[in-house]
């Protein structure tokens, strides 16, 4: 079944372009990367999924379900059958760890008894069961992101959503992180990860969707190999991850080494 | 029913982490019902002098003078019910007078029992039906013989109804600018708490709360605020009226012959007002603040 299909989509903004005319379909349980340079047209993607912005035309289903021109009083019907993971985590800093991802569940009204019991579930699969009662702030970023994870995939989502999630985190840390999603893919989420991380997509070797000035440019399994991209990229690197790139390079050599 | 009691605990919890910002919103609505209250209890003490007013005054009165025979009083009577705008008419001896008289001075009645003869002239009554005709009425009941005085108030009557209703009118519009200035106050406030939280709120869309969901524990925690609000007005007013009534209730009956309005009535009754009024300033107040937020 597919389950995401874009068909013939542009969205423009005033003054450029988001995307433009763009027809891609992501099957059932596919991990799929997507690539480019900075104001691509990466996050209108993703933004359009969500219904964050509409488009100005063509057609967008999600699991069958028409994107395009949804109702806002379907919105949050169709944001609890995605799943989102973002950068910057995005947790409620005023609830504990148990909290946040119990909110996932509270809002689709699930009984007590099955948050009681589901959410630790979900906790001792992402490796955070002991922080259940701790507040964000008391995590490091690597943990922060797991229970982003948690709340994403409490209710168990056809398809998840990530938005640079390894983009605040070491390279070891995103690489535990990419291990968890690729998990979590295997047990049938259709994936849809927003990357600049070169070196994640080519160890991952997974489809990699290429977007350029709103377009795609290449659809293709395999490595993100794109250097022209990644060179701009990496200019608009924040300055944590112009740090942490050399821990990378090192841990590559050293690597390397052992190999 | 779940998720009643969801938003309700919710609600709790919010109202607590941002303590502060509750308090200041209760303040603000407390003062603003104060102000209101104050408003109330002149409007209603008004009302009711404007209404012993016009029962005591919608009439003519001929007094007469002592020569003047009850028979005589009669045909007056007689003649009065035969013209237009009047309602009734009828004979009132002195001793009758002198009972109401007793009667209207309560307890400090005592005082009158002093007096060895009745000095008040036994009257003729004319109740007016229509205002309008008064004037002529009492030129023709000063045309009779043996009057002493004819009575007749149309003219304070009017210039009171006229001063109340200014009073009423000028209290409504001052209430009106009340009321829109403490919900300004109070969503500003609220809408400082949201501010603080419009990250959270972005999340829970983000996450697929439906607006209601995200709206409801602040629209509770706007609630909780009016009520607790009307709570401390409304106790702080009735401890103040029961004051004023203690202490000059009794010269303003003497001085207007008019009961205050009792305690208990306006108590009461501001309980309603103040709950209302709490409640929705509480809750207009958190639903404007948060529009902005949640229109995104």
């Amino acid at each position: 079944m597919d389950t995401i299909v874009f068909d013939n989509v542009t969205k423009h903004y005033k003054s450029n372009i988001g995307i433009d005319h763009v027809s891609v379909t992501i099957n059932e349980g596919d991990f799929v990367f997507l690539v480019g340079p900075s104001g691509a047209g990466k996050s209108t993607f993703i933004k359009l999924i969500l219904n964050e912005i509409d488009a100005d035309s063509g057609s967008i289903k999600i699991r069958g379900h028409e994107v395009v021109g949804m109702s806002a009083r379907k919105v949050p019907v169709l944001r609890r059958n995605v799943g989102i993971v973002f950068q910057d985590f995005r947790l409620l800093p005023k609830k504990t760890v148990f909290e946040n991802v119990a909110f996932a569940m509270e809002i689709i009204h699930k009984p007590k008894k099955q948050i009681q019991k589901h959410v630790p579930q979900v906790l001792t699969m992402m490796g955070i069961a002991d922080k259940a009662d701790k507040y964000p702030d008391e995590l490091s970023a690597g943990e922060q992101q797991r229970v982003a994870i948690a709340r994403a995939i409490v209710n168990k989502p056809k398809v998840l959503i990530a938005d640079e999630p390894t983009g605040n985190l070491d390279p070891d840390t995103a690489w535990e992180i990419m291990q968890l999603l690729n998990q979590i893919n295997q047990r049938g989420t259709t994936i849809l990860m927003v990357t600049h991380a070169k070196d994640i997509v080519d160890k991952m070797g997974k489809r990699v969707i290429a977007i350029e000035k709103g377009r795609i440019v290449r659809d293709e399994y395999g490595a993100y190999g794109y250097q022209e991209a990644l060179e701009k990229a990496e200019m608009t690197f924040d300055t944590v991850q112009l740090r942490n790139r050399d821990t990378f390079k090192a841990r590559f050599r050293r690597g390397g080494d052992e190999e | 029913m779940k998720t009643f009691f969801y938003t309700l605990k919710q609600s709790f919890i919010q109202f607590g982490r941002n303590l502060n910002m509750s308090i200041i919103s209760i303040f603000a609505i407390t003062c603003m019902l104060l102000i209101l209250s104050l408003f109330f209890i002149l409007v209603i003490n008004v009302n009711t002098a404007a209404e012993t007013i016009k029962g005591d005054y919608d009439s003519i009165e001929i007094f007469l003078s002592d020569k003047t025979t009850p028979e005589q009083a009669q045909e007056m009577v007689d003649d009065m019910k035969t013209q237009e705008g009047v309602s009734d008419s009828f004979y009132k001896p002195k001793e009758q007078a002198m009972a109401e008289f007793r009667e209207r001075w309560g307890k400090n009645g005592y005082l009158l029992d002093s007096l060895e003869d009745n000095p008040l002239p036994n009257s003729v009554v004319i109740v007016i039906g229509d205002l309008e005709k008064a004037d002529a009425l009492a030129e023709h009941a000063a045309t009779y013989d043996g009057i002493e005085e004819v009575k007749y108030y149309k003219s304070t009557v009017d210039k009171l109804l006229d001063a109340t209703k200014f009073v009423q009118i000028a209290a409504i519009v001052i209430m009106i600018f009340l009321i829109i200035v403490s919900i300004v106050v109070v969503s500003n406030t609220i809408k400082l708490t949201v501010f603080n939280r419009a990250e959270e709120i972005s999340i829970m869309k983000y996450v697929g709360a439906t607006n209601w969901f995200i709206r409801g524990p602040f629209l509770v925690e706007g609630i909780i605020i009016g009520v607790v609000s009307a709570g401390i007005s409304l106790g702080i007013t009735h401890l103040v009226y029961s004051k004023i009534v203690d202490v000059i209730g009794d010269q303003v009956y003497q001085m207007l012959s008019m009961p205050m309005v009792p305690v208990g009535f306006l108590t009461v009754n501001f309980a309603w007002i103040f709950l209302a009024l709490g409640i929705s300033i509480g809750s207009c107040g958190s639903i404007i603040s948060m529009r902005r937020f949640l229109d995104a």
